[in-house]
């Protein structure tokens, strides 16, 4: 009861505080002599925000890149102890491995189911439309934990003999096979791949919105153009539709990339990283809280870091491009 | 590039957020056009059920006994219909903890979500309509850390909270949330801003109005959607979020619904069961929110879906 209270006043005191705070800088502001008014005013009406993301944000960041060349209390420094360390164990190339994997797999199915389904779905009745695509987009409201839960019921597996509970291995004993720990499996990064299943699951929603948005958008008349000179359907899409569509494809690519690299619940929860399913976000936990190495937990961060700049740059260059054109 | 191909990586454009409003259509609008097709129908069909069945599953268990999901898959049920139905998991996993962490799953995300909005409220004013030196570079340095992952935060703030007693309280939670969300709400709100009439707010100055005027009497009430898609984005964020809650606040007395889930899938057979009333309990916050505020929902989503 006590906590709901102090959730209570946290919200009324925090608004509170921040209404009084701006009302504040504003009186400060007017109270400036002339010209320094209408100068200083913008800064005091930025400055929360920019102290709150310099203070949580960048200085951490900062001292995220320091502490990766101390020992795990961050009391000595270690030089380039922790990179060697990681990149030279077995555990954590395969751990690189995985994570390139997800990058490039999962954006890829999730652009392509994504993009069928805003196809199909566009032919049906509105009814229909509105049905199939409210059902798909409905896990991306989820968190990875209740995905995870969900998954654990179709990969779960029973010794042979046993009725099967698991709905993969209720399907694959029943075509004949013997009862397989899928999670298990590492033989061509099969539990991998059954993990990033379940992220595709998820985020397939996301892309066929995006998609379907964009698909609307294509102008009748230039659909009308191809058929008269006698376009099919199929080169009608891949000439046609999927030109004028390729930025949202790209940005909902990149969308899906981003959120991918720090994939950390769905494994987290379903195999904690073990059986060679590990990627970067669960081995940065792991260092951090399992191992209390803050040392090599921020060395792992320091490389997320560096795998983010490319995106970074081609966020801030579109950014630009489109403030440009507008 | 047509006006089809510019979606940012941080969020749609105006024009695309028109069109994502339409991404669901109403019943009964039937658009032009439509060439209904039986394989169109067959494949979604299809599509539709199989990304269905793996969550009618869960739903199902959930209300089964233990010995009966421990020991038969739960699609027998279509042959023995009316036996072995419970809702016990339910009433355990709610009294053995679920409610005490569905409480702290509202009280993390709650203030979570209601402190940022003000702050990147005004911020996302000022770089809107003010004109200041050094606007330009603050704003790209905010686009530059939408795609920076959080965890570049946690290893530092875990000692300073340590260090100043913070570590363990919800207090904790609040800052480190409301902080992350800062860049994306300033973003989505400056976005929204731009396409605003300027009209009107020239006429405001030319009246004598102050820019604090402006803002509260123009500015904020026009901007509603917008800050009811971050505020929807924001709220589902934390309430879903597993990392942050583990790290700061962990399993135990204060643990949020996602922890507690966790913990319970990742113990083995011991109350296996519950998983399924323990997940359904954490989904169904998201899942009203989904479909009551479907329009928004889709938009704040859309527009945060790269938050680090």
């Amino acid at each position: 009861m006590i906590k709901v209270i102090n959730a209570l006043l946290a919200i009324i005191g925090g608004v509170a505080g921040i209404l009084v705070l701006y009302w504040v800088l504003n009186f400060l502001a007017e109270r400036l002599p002339g010209k320094w008014e209408g100068r200083l005013k913008p800064y005091f009406y930025i400055l929360p925000a920019l102290a709150a993301i310099g203070l949580f944000l960048i200085y951490p960041a900062i001292q995220t890149i320091v502490y990766s060349f101390a020992n795990p209390t961050s009391t000595k420094w270690v030089g380039l102890k922790n990179y060697t360390d990681l990149l030279t164990t077995k555990d954590f190339q395969i751990t690189l491995v995985n994570t390139l994997l997800w990058i490039i797999i999962v954006p890829t199915l999730v652009v392509v189911l994504g993009l069928a389904v805003a196809v199909l779905a566009d032919r049906l009745s509105s009814g229909g439309e509105r049905l199939s695509k409210t059902l798909i987009f409905l896990p991306m409201a989820i968190s990875g934990v209740a995905m995870a839960a969900i998954w654990r019921f179709v990969y779960e597996v029973r010794p042979a003999g046993t009725t099967q509970i698991g709905l993969q291995n209720a399907v694959w004993t029943g075509l004949g096979g013997s009862p397989v720990a899928w999670l298990q499996e590492d033989t061509f990064k099969l539990n991998t791949f059954f993990l990033m299943i379940i992220l595709v699951w998820g985020q397939t929603g996301f892309a066929m919105v995006l998609l379907s948005a964009a698909i609307k958008g294509v102008p009748e008349d230039t659909l009308e153009a191809a058929r008269i000179d006698g376009a099919n359907e199929r080169q009608t899409f891949f000439r046609v539709v999927v030109p004028q569509i390729w930025g949202t494809v790209i940005t909902v690519f990149i969308t899906v990339l981003i959120g991918v690299m720090k994939i950390f619940d769905v494994v987290y929860v379903m195999t904690g990283g073990n059986f060679n399913t590990n990627v970067i976000a669960v081995s940065f936990f792991n260092q951090l809280i399992t191992n209390g190495d803050a040392g090599k937990a921020a060395a792992i961060v320091v490389m997320l870091m560096i795998a983010v700049i490319p995106v970074m740059i081609y966020q801030v260059r579109h950014f630009r491009a489109e403030e440009a054109s507008r | 590039m047509t006006s089809t191909g510019t979606v940012q990586p941080g969020g749609p454009t105006a024009t695309e957020q028109r069109r994502l409003g339409r991404a669901f259509p109403r019943a009964g609008t039937a658009a032009p056009g439509r060439r209904g097709g039986w394989f169109a129908w067959i494949t979604l069909g299809v599509v539709c059920f199989l990304w269905l069945v793996p969550s009618i599953g869960l739903l199902i268990t959930s209300f089964r006994t233990a010995e009966a999901a421990l020991t038969t898959g739960w699609w027998t049920v279509i042959l023995h219909p009316f036996q072995d139905w419970t809702i016990s998991n339910y009433t355990e996993v709610l009294n053995s903890g679920g409610r005490n962490a569905f409480v702290n799953s509202l009280v993390v995300s709650l203030p979570a979500t209601i402190i940022p909005i003000f702050i990147a409220a005004f911020a996302a004013y000022a770089f809107t309509f003010m004109e200041f030196p050094g606007r330009d570079f603050f704003f790209i340095l905010i686009v530059g850390l939408l795609v920076v992952p959080l965890q570049v935060a946690l290893v530092p703030l875990l000692k300073i909270y340590g260090n100043i007693g913070l570590q363990g309280t919800f207090a904790s939670v609040w800052l480190a949330h409301a902080a992350f969300g800062l860049p994306l709400a300033i973003f989505i709100l400056r976005g929204y801003m731009t396409t605003l009439p300027r009209g009107v707010i020239e006429s405001a100055k030319i009246d004598g109005a102050s820019h604090y005027q402006t803002f509260w009497r123009l500015i904020v009430p026009m901007s509603v959607p917008a800050l009811a898609s971050f505020a929807i984005f924001q709220f589902l964020w934390t309430w879903n979020d597993l990392l942050v809650a583990l790290i700061f606040l962990g399993p135990g007395e204060k643990e949020v619904l996602t922890v507690a889930v966790a913990g319970l899938v990742g113990a083995q057979q011991q109350g296996w069961q519950l998983i399924t009333a323990g997940a359904f309990i954490s989904m169904v916050v998201p899942l009203l929110v989904f479909l009551g505020l479907q329009r928004y929902f889709v938009r704040g989503l859309t527009a945060g879906a790269v938050k680090g």
